[in-house]
């Protein structure tokens, strides 16, 4: 595929608003997850990654039908970082037509509609007048939500795979761009914390009692975060910074094997590593780091590890950020696109943090402290739910 | 970059629309248009564990799905594939949604797991065995426009043969009030680069601006007009027809989607 530019991005999670503060929090080794403690969540024993300062938070009065939490944090992560300022320079340029949005999410504003449905009329059973079920809950409001906060009148759409929603829509956003669609994409994702995936999680006896521990031996589960990340992406100027960002590849496979367990061999999973190399034209051994899925699950750690191991052998450096942030869920693909541009252009590699002792029985070279260093490609992993897998190829522009 | 594609099978069912064999005569103009309840085959294709789990979205999808790879006589597990709906298994999210009210926030594992957007997705892998790329959208009253556009960048820029299942279903009230979705209804295309003899027409599509295409029978206009999936069927009423030319359908008013059909056969 043809290389786009990650022009302008920035992520919101429990590490901290923006980018100076996640790079300062990965760079010092420090994770965000805390006890849960969220909304009126008392009865599970879990930690979560909470971004700070949502309730007190609210959106612009012009776009207040959007209101639920899904949406302020996108807001959030719209005003850091230039985020808005580069979104209106692109959309003057190319038109409000050229400027696509294309966003993951799998929560979307369902937190509202939970809440809702403690307030149905004890008459009728009806739902408050209040709750708007198109601004919020509906999987499309948030890319609804930043189309009107921009004024943007171009293609737009959520991509909903669950974990590897934010990841796909890097995908999606280059054919539209190699397809002249549109000349300019709003991607990433925004993923918030609700019952659903607190309690759904622990129906499926997934979340870890402590701070989760991504790849180690007695890794126990996931920690949920909630997280807001953007990139626009473009095609590149003609001369960019040596630190510059670049999509070089992105790939995408199923697993058609089980709705909630991955391919117990990682065939999936290898698939769409094997797809992105291809996209981007390069080897495994061309790769210097490997953000990993890592959600710290006994199964998707073995699946990935086993599948990592076949593709790269025990070369390249791998590490899950999600120690760290948490498991964002439909934010994670775009959160650690972001994280791995951090890398790229602040020269080092990321550890993964909160792993005591590293499985013995996968072998790849996991981190479990930060290395400096200068890598020039990474490649970054999301698989979800139903067996979606997506892994993108990010590099340094020299 | 022209996004041309070829249509070698369609899959649809609706309210009085059994199937696309089934309801070409009556889009074409031919037979009378008869509104009864859906009627939604069991998915036959997944194993009996999976199936027992499978709520009206996922049937309706896999229906569709199937009708359309059938129709074509294409192979599944070559296809990628493009899921695109308003809402999901909105029965399944209604049921959540108490027990999370309720005082025992207990919710099922399976409950969980076909909550998520993609799990019409996730059955079609398991019963096709498919390990090709699908992905999941959705774009409110927009999804059917939004499938298209992403199952045309799939075929024009990747090469891809890929297979559009777009599907609704009600939910039930108290939601039902805030999105009255009146009935179940799919259409799934399967769209290929290169012509083959299973080719029905060749399309081409483009943003526009123009008012969308109507149906020529008022009560299918309904349901065009009241279930994201069926802003399709336009587009379904040319191939019936057959005799080619533009329409016009629904996407982000006011951008909406040119499709120019010229027939194969």
């Amino acid at each position: 595929m043809n290389s786009l530019w990650l022009s302008h991005f920035t992520a919101a999670s429990c590490l901290g608003h923006g980018l100076e503060a996640t790079l300062a929090a990965l760079r010092a080794q420090k994770g965000g997850l805390a006890p849960c403690a969220f909304e009126t969540v008392n009865d599970l024993a879990t930690h979560i990654g909470e971004v700070a300062g949502l309730d007190q938070s609210p959106l612009p009065a012009s776009l207040a039908e959007y209101e639920c939490r899904n949406n302020r944090l996108a807001m959030l992560g719209l005003r850091q970082d230039g985020f808005s300022a580069a979104v209106g320079a692109a959309a003057a340029r190319h038109g409000r037509r050229r400027v696509g949005v294309l966003l993951g999410t799998s929560t979307s504003g369902i937190l509202q509609t939970e809440q809702a449905y403690r307030r149905l009329d004890p008459a009728s059973g009806a739902l408050p007048d209040d709750f708007n079920y198109r601004t919020t809950h509906n999987t499309y409001s948030v890319a609804d939500f930043v189309r009107s906060a921009f004024n943007l009148e171009g293609p737009a759409v959520v991509v909903s795979t669950a974990c590897s929603s934010s990841a796909k829509v890097f995908a999606a956003a280059a054919r539209m761009i190699a397809a002249g669609l549109i000349d300019a994409a709003i991607v990433g994702g925004v993923d918030s914390l609700c019952l659903t995936t607190l309690y759904g999680f622990n129906s499926l006896e997934l979340l870890a009692p402590e701070p989760c521990r991504p790849y180690d031996a007695d890794r126990n589960g996931i920690s949920i975060g909630e997280a807001a990340a953007f990139i626009l992406l473009q095609r590149p100027a003609d001369s960019l910074d040596a630190d510059a960002v670049l999509l070089l590849g992105a790939g995408e496979s199923s697993d058609a094997h089980h709705m909630s367990s991955p391919h117990p061999e990682g065939l999936g999973a290898h698939m769409a590593m094997a797809a992105t190399l291809k996209a981007a034209g390069l080897q495994p051994a061309d790769i210097d780091y490997i953000n990993l899925h890592g959600t710290a699950t006994p199964s998707n750690d073995a699946a990935e590890g086993r599948a990592v191991a076949t593709l790269f052998g025990d070369q390249v450096p791998c590490s899950s950020t999600k120690g760290a942030t948490g498991h964002t869920l439909g934010a994670a693909g775009g959160l650690e696109a972001i994280i791995s541009a951090l890398a790229l252009r602040h020269g080092f590699l990321p550890g993964g943090v909160n792993t005591r002792r590293v499985d013995p029985g996968i072998p790849i070279q996991y981190l479990t402290a930060n290395r400096e260093g200068a890598p020039r490609r990474v490649l970054s992993n999301s698989f979800g739910f139903g067996g979606t897998n997506c892994s993108l190829v990010l590099g340094r522009a020299g | 970059m022209m996004l041309t594609a070829y249509l070698d099978g369609i899959g649809l069912i609706g309210p009085g629309l059994d199937s696309w064999l089934a309801a070409r005569p009556i889009l074409a103009g031919a037979a009378p248009y008869e509104a009864r309840p859906i009627a939604v085959p069991a998915p036959q294709s997944l194993p009996p564990a999976e199936r027992r789990r499978t709520g009206l979205a996922i049937k309706v999808a896999l229906a569709v799905a199937q009708e359309a790879v059938a129709t074509g006589k294409l192979d599944a597990r070559q296809l990628a594939a493009v899921f695109a709906s308003s809402g999901a298994d909105n029965d399944n999210c209604d049921a959540i949604c108490k027990a999370l009210a309720s005082e025992d926030r207990h919710i099922s594992p399976t409950r969980f797991h076909n909550s998520v957007h993609n799990a019409p997705a996730g059955y079609w892998g398991i019963a096709s065995g498919a390990m090709t790329p699908a992905t999941v959208l959705c774009a409110l009253d927009g999804s059917f426009g939004a499938g298209l556009l992403e199952a045309l960048t799939q075929v024009a820029v990747e090469g891809w043969g890929t297979l559009l299942v777009t599907y609704d279903m009600p939910y039930p009230e108290p939601m039902h009030a805030k999105c009255p979705l009146p009935a179940a209804f799919g259409i799934a295309l399967a769209l290929s680069p290169k012509r083959s003899a299973q080719s029905l027409a060749r399309i081409e599509v483009s943003l526009a601006d123009a008012a969308p295409d109507v149906l020529a029978e008022p009560e299918i206009e309904t349901l065009r007009r009241a279930i994201p999936s069926g802003r399709g069927l336009p587009l379904l009423q040319a191939v019936a027809r057959g005799a080619g030319g533009r329409v016009v359908l629904d996407y982000l008013a006011p951008l909406r989607l040119a499709v120019v059909i010229e027939p194969c056969r």
